[in-house]
């Protein structure tokens, strides 16, 4: 990417000026909140599993000899599986979010 | 060995060598090599990633882990199967939008000095290394196991098939043979896992009340390995944070057109990665019932040969000569992708971008390349002949502690902080490195009062085996206090112009998709 500025096509593209548009930063701002705050939840029940694994909570039995550490291990599976099947959801509304603010850019009279 | 045996590796390594031929025939420039011209599809990227996580250290590790310490097995693979969120979430993305081949070129988009590309491409050949003494080590004593060959043959029969996939069809072929061994671990670990489940009448609870009365209610809670919260919890954040600063994980953003396919590679990946982890408790647990603790810890110490011998169980020697096919494969698949990564830091960063200033032809381009390679994959060799003898298989641990505490802070400033300056990255990439390195070294991984359980007799002075719990916080606020304490290398108003430009390019995705219109 170092060179990227020597090509022909990106130089005329106005990074500055789309970067000051509310539209962009709106549509910055949403997206970043969403993704930070899932970041930060899956973040934290995953890393609830290694310190509640050595409480009781995790180590008693939940069905027959299946202990609450396997049920929980298998609910972050499961968690994972949810939120990336959310996430490419979500993206595909941010990628026309992003089409929708080049397209007011070049309408601007940006190239 | 046997004839099932030969014909099994026979066919894995004739399968691969026409996938590299046809590959080298599309492996012309750079961009071919480093990453197969940006053009895998999404479920191909995602199957080799997913190819990229599965290592013989995943696959014959963590079901060995299962059947011999139960619960504390499985931690390794959820940390593998969430670390696919990260990924996702905060890194695939703005990684495909920002950079070329390597993460030194994400790096110096924003700050173009080659301090940064130097440290960068350091850490990534460190890593490299360190990953692949492991993985060639494993593969050795894995091969003489299996087909009864001597290490050093062993060693170098990998070392010269890795060499040769890469060097003649660079991305192309190594992301191929991703996807064949991927797929084959796939099949090959369902198979075993439902005829496992078989034997216990297709019923969980049967499974979980034979361990738990025939071996014990042990095996089903943590605390045979890991004794303390802290350790477990230190390990837990190198897995789930360290996948997301692996430099062999992050190129395979490069190899795909834009931010969408990269998005789609990992949510094949995810899928991938749950299922095959799911499918560990009943290699693991498999193995501790059918072939039991006393026969797995005879071949091997670690339990790394628990999945062969719960094949041979089930399926007798066919199965288990195409389990053991499976695992050489993944060895080769593995070590092909940190050749390529580590070639990729040696001739594009250091020889292409610093030393020559960028100004290489096409032609001098790939054979930079190929003279990378090459030498990487000797010194690599060299390594694992020395370290036959070592319990070196922590390396990979150390790996992910790197990769957390060094590039992912880095990678989290580059993109989303306005301020982060270009000392702030080079102190946190340093931190990071510096103190994995030394306070992994005062690890009981490398010091232990037992004679032969790690490398150096003696009391290890750090008692956590992956310190990431320290020395992550210490990346992030190194770059955080580099940052605040000097003083911008260039005029703050060009400071703001990249950022700008890099804060736009990384959430629209202009520069790749105009480039490739």
């Amino acid at each position: 990417m170092a060179n990227i500025s020597g090509s022909k096509n990106i130089e005329s593209v106005d990074y500055n000026a789309i970067e000051a548009m509310e539209s962009f930063n709106k549509f910055v701002k949403k997206k970043n909140t969403f993704l930070f705050s899932i970041t930060a939840i899956f973040l934290t029940l995953y890393i609830l599993l290694p310190i509640l694994a050595f409480q009781p909570v995790l180590q008693q039995k939940f069905f027959g000899n299946i202990t609450g550490v396997w049920v929980y291990s298998a609910g972050l599976f499961i968690m994972t599986i949810v939120l990336c099947t959310v996430y490419v959801k979500k993206a595909s509304s941010f990628d026309k979010a992003a089409a929708a603010v080049l397209a007011e850019y070049y309408e601007k009279g940006g190239k | 060995m046997n004839l099932v045996s030969v014909g099994f590796f026979l066919a894995i390594v004739s399968l691969t060598l026409v996938v590299t031929f046809i590959a080298a025939k599309r492996t012309s420039s750079a961009a071919d090599f480093y990453t197969a011209g940006g053009g895998l599809k999404g479920w191909q990227n995602g199957f080799a990633i997913a190819g990229d996580y599965l290592s013989a250290a995943a696959f014959l590790g963590v079901s060995g882990a299962i059947a011999l310490t139960g619960f504390d097995g499985f931690f390794f693979s959820v940390g593998y199967v969430v670390a696919n969120l990260v990924l996702l979430y905060v890194i695939a993305e703005p990684m495909r939008n920002l950079g070329r081949y390597t993460l030194a070129d994400m790096l110096t988009a924003r700050f173009n000095e080659k301090r940064i590309r130097g440290v960068a491409a350091s850490g990534t050949i460190i890593i490299v290394i360190l990953y692949m003494i492991a993985q060639l080590v494993g593969a050795g004593a894995l091969i003489k196991l299996l087909f009864g060959i001597e290490y050093w043959i062993a060693v170098l029969i990998v070392g010269v098939m890795m060499t040769t996939y890469v060097l003649f069809g660079g991305m192309t072929a190594t992301s191929w043979v991703q996807i064949i061994k991927a797929s084959l671990l796939l099949f090959g670990t369902g198979v075993l896992a439902t005829l496992v489940l078989m034997k216990f009448d297709f019923s969980l609870m049967k499974m979980f009340d034979t361990i738990a009365t025939d071996h014990g209610e042990k095996f089903l809670v943590p605390g045979m390995k890991y004794t303390s919260t802290i350790d477990s919890v230190s390990m837990m954040m190198a897995l789930v944070l360290g996948t997301s600063g692996l430099p062999h994980i992050l190129m395979r953003f490069f190899t795909v057109k834009d931010a969408k396919t990269a998005r789609s590679s990992i949510s094949w990946t995810t899928w991938i990665t749950a299922i095959f982890f799911s499918l560990t408790i009943f290699l693991g647990f498999g193995a501790l019932n059918f072939v039991g603790i006393d026969k797995i810890l005879a071949e091997s110490k670690a339990g790394n040969t628990a999945a062969p011998l719960l094949a041979n169980f089930l399926g007798g020697d066919v199965l288990m000569a195409f389990i053991g096919a499976v695992a050489f494969a993944t060895i080769l698949a593995v070590v092909s992708g940190l050749v390529l990564t580590g070639a990729s830091a040696i001739s594009h960063d250091i020889y292409g971008e610093i030393i020559k200033g960028g100004k290489l032809t096409e032609k001098q381009q790939v054979v930079a390349a190929r003279t990378g390679s090459i030498s990487i994959a000797i010194v690599s060799i060299i390594l694992a002949l020395f370290a036959q003898n070592l319990n070196v298989s922590f390396l990979v641990s150390f790996a992910f502690c790197i990769g957390a505490s060094a590039n992912l802070p880095v990678i989290l400033y580059t993109i989303y902080w306005k301020k982060f300056n270009s000392t702030g990255a080079i102190t946190a990439m340093v931190t990071g490195l510096v103190s994995c390195l030394v306070l992994g070294a005062m690890g009981p991984n490398v010091w232990s009062p037992v004679e032969g359980a790690a490398i150096f007799v003696g009391n290890p002075i750090v008692p956590l085996a992956v310190p990431a719990i320290i020395t992550i916080p210490l990346g992030f606020i190194a770059g955080y206090l580099g940052t605040v304490l000097s003083s911008n290398k260039v005029p703050q108003e060009e400071a703001d112009r990249i950022y700008k430009e890099i804060r736009v390019k990384a959430n629209t995705g202009i520069s790749v998709s105009d480039i490739s219109h």
